[in-house]
């Protein structure tokens, strides 16, 4: 022990530093990694096609031009069918989250074996592949007149995320502590008025991470809209992207990047609209006024 | 307790909204027919280039214009989704009246009675206008499945200069190269430049990330046949000299001559322009289309020529199995000669020319052929012309199990023994060996 010395405040410090600078570089290393992607296609949909058949791609565009963007404009109509998704992807969204969150309620307050049954059957759920359901789902839909309509791929799309809305829901109202619906029930405050008045503002992340999950995962779903959609005025943008691409391989590599970075906005705009609610409303609401 | 009573009322919201949904939106379901008698036919289409969509919609509305009763619409498809997104349609009994498709996906629709045989409906002119060897390509057990409307043969891109370099003789549809020739003028394009013991220029760039029919289509050249029928009507594989003779040049190509790069093994046609571009390879066989990519990839003063595929000799030496895109209709469709009539419309040899021209392909119609458009020297039009008359049915076509044959059995082999992993004995052992097996299961 005699032979240990503690470390000097400077060395503390320089080592503090250089932790500090160690997590940020590999923190920006990351960032980097992640964003790559996005960057290649914003680069590449600037890019003129000569530039694109170069074998020594540049990082960025030698000419950058809006040619893409007015491609692809000319030849999809992308408005169109991004208004269509955000229809169907906020619609979606929200429904489920309505529909998950009593649900989800129940089930993570009354346990029983019911319950947990329930539980592994929405995960076994989460692992059927699409190809599988989609004849049955065509079927079902057919009967109800909604294929080819907007509202039948949202209703897909509400039955198709409610599972995972559940379970990811399910374990914010866990989280909640149940001293506070009891507090809530003492003042004379009924299930649903607790649930409305308690529960709910301390679930604002929750519903908040749940809803992005849910429009995200229906902005990006294809194969279902794919199949279900067939007039040109109802398909949304993941359809439309494929219009691009042509037979053994050959795209149309510019108007596709162009119509890929329109189709990324609107979820990246969506995530920076709710991620301060997704940090800031923790708790909020959970002082007994 | 009273609480799991409440559960499922607290779900209803949700029930009801998806409810009201289902009734929102059945309100409004399209009808083919309206109530005045007008019928409506829809026509998928994978027209994807934009003078090809043009084009298509042009015609769409010529034909509406001229046929009031008899309206079409149109709805654009893909060419990587089709073939699922019309098996669910098949299934759920909503396909599309008339369907834009390739020839290799009519055999397993044909076979599940998803297409309606056209022979009743086909008038004798558009009949007539396409050669037999085309309506081959589409006919399956007695049946005409499809219109074979646009096919692309497989041809040498060529950067002029490198050729003209080496001094090596220019071939042409009359005097094409052989298979020796074309080996032999591989190699005196490949070239150390620099003499840094690196090639720089390789002769060719097989892409060869499909290897399968690429393969197959071009064994024809040399009299193999890969599928053979058998006395009793079935399909037997066969893999001889004649089925061997262009994957085993391409081996040596790659593995022994090295005048074709081995990272062209993994390539897709796309993937080999920016090198070709860059002098990197001289000659690239790739299909008809490809010229469009070149036209627009290809930097300014870049001089190339499109030539045909080496010849196997004889009379058929320029043989090679293509696939034609296909206009067929649904069994379901309630509107079959109608249908049919507008396929023939679209089929007018002025209006396949236009829709070849926008997909940079080349028209079955005999009439068509000889479009002055068609027939230009510019970007190898021509080339494609002259060896039309030599295209075949691909051997992949009619073949019930191909699909699995190809994905489980030729695919891997054929890419090993490129790779220089085995030699010819046991890629045929494979092919042949372990095809039997899926082949006997389909021919029950």
């Amino acid at each position: 022990m005699t032979g240990a010395s503690s470390p000097t405040p400077a060395k503390v410090r320089a080592l503090r530093i250089a932790g500090g600078t160690g997590q940020y570089l590999a923190l920006g290393c990351y960032l980097v990694f992640l964003a790559f992607p996005l960057l290649w296609l914003l680069s590449t949909s600037f890019k003129s096609t000569r530039e694109l058949g170069s074998l020594h791609p540049s990082w960025l565009p030698e000419d950058p031009s809006w040619d893409n963007y007015r491609a692809a404009f000319e030849a999809q109509p992308l408005l169109h069918a991004a208004l269509n998704s955000l229809v169907v992807a906020a619609t979606a969204a929200l429904v489920s989250v309505a529909t998950a969150v009593p649900a989800a309620y129940a089930m993570a307050r009354h346990r029983s074996w019911a319950g947990r049954v329930g539980t592994v059957w929405i995960l076994v759920s989460q692992m059927f592949p699409f190809i599988l359901v989609i004849i049955p789902l065509f079927l079902v839909l057919k009967n109800l007149h909604l294929i080819d309509s907007i509202a039948g791929l949202i209703a897909v799309y509400v039955v198709w995320n409610l599972p995972f809305s559940l379970w990811m829901l399910q374990g914010y109202i866990k989280a909640v502590p149940r001293s506070l619906e009891e507090a809530a029930a003492v003042d004379g405050a009924g299930r649903l008025r607790t649930l409305g008045s308690v529960v709910l503002p301390l679930l604002a992340p929750g519903l908040v991470a749940t809803l992005m999950f849910s429009f995200v995962t229906a902005w990006n779903e294809f194969f279902f809209a794919l199949v279900l959609l067939k007039s040109p005025e109802n398909q949304t943008m993941s359809v439309i992207l494929t219009h691009f691409l042509g037979t053994e391989g050959v795209a149309d590599l510019g108007p596709l990047a162009a119509a890929s970075v329109l189709a990324t906005l609107p979820s990246l705009v969506f995530f920076a609209l709710l991620q301060r609610r997704l940090v800031g409303g923790m708790l909020a609401g959970a002082v007994k006024a | 307790m009273t609480g799991a009573k409440r559960a499922p009322r607290a779900a209803l919201p949700g029930v009801a909204a998806i409810v009201s949904l289902s009734l929102l939106a059945g309100c409004g379901g399209p009808s083919p027919d309206t109530a005045d008698g007008e019928v409506t036919l829809e026509f998928l289409s994978l027209a994807w280039q934009k003078q090809s969509v043009d084009a298509n919609k042009r015609l769409v509305r010529q034909w509406n214009q001229a046929h009031p009763d008899v309206r079409v619409r149109y709805v654009q498809g893909s060419w990587t989704t089709v073939h699922d997104q019309l098996l669910t349609s098949f299934e759920g009994g909503e396909a599309p009246d008339i369907i834009h498709d390739d020839a290799t996906d009519l055999t397993d629709f044909a076979s599940g009675g998803y297409l309606t045989d056209l022979t009743p409906y086909l008038p004798e002119e558009l009949r007539a206008d396409i050669p037999r060897t085309a309506w081959q390509t589409t006919t399956y057990q007695g049946g005409v499945y499809g219109v074979p409307f646009l096919q692309e043969p497989r041809v040498l891109i060529a950067n002029i200069a490198l050729l003209r370099q080496a001094d090596v003789r220019i071939p042409t549809a009359r005097h094409p190269w052989t298979w020796a020739e074309f080996e032999t003028v591989s190699k005196e394009l490949t070239r150390d430049r620099n003499h840094d013991g690196r090639t720089d220029t390789y002769g060719v760039a097989w892409s060869l990330k499909e290897p399968v029919t690429q393969s197959m289509n071009l064994s024809l050249s040399t009299g193999g046949k890969v599928f053979v029928k058998g006395p009793d009507g079935k399909n037997r594989l066969r893999f001889g000299p004649a089925e061997s003779a262009v994957p085993r040049l391409i081996q040596r190509q790659v593995n022994e001559d090295r005048t074709a790069p081995t990272t062209g093994l993994g390539m897709a046609g796309a993937d080999t322009l920016p090198g070709f571009f860059a002098g990197r390879y001289a000659m690239l066989p790739l299909n008809f289309s490809y010229r469009q990519q070149v036209r627009q990839q290809a930097p300014d003063g870049f001089d190339w020529t499109v030539l045909p595929m080496p010849s196997g000799g004889g009379a058929d030496g320029l043989a090679q199995g293509v696939a034609p895109q296909t206009l067929s209709v649904a069994r379901d469709s309630g509107h079959k000669q109608a249908a049919v009539d507008f396929i023939a419309f679209l089929n007018r040899a002025d209006h396949q020319a236009d829709l070849a021209r926008g997909d940079w392909l080349l028209p079955t119609s005999a009439r068509a052929l000889k479009d002055p458009a068609i027939n230009a020297r510019r970007y190898g039009w021509k080339t494609g012309v002259d060896v039309a008359a030599a295209l075949r049915p691909s051997p992949a076509l009619g073949i019930r199990g191909y699909a699995e044959w190809k994905d489980k059995v030729a695919t891997p082999a054929y890419q090993q023994f490129y790779n220089g992993a085995f030699g010819v004995g046991e890629l045929r052992d494979r092919l042949v060996g372990d095809g039997r097996r899926i082949l006997d299961r389909y021919q029950r």
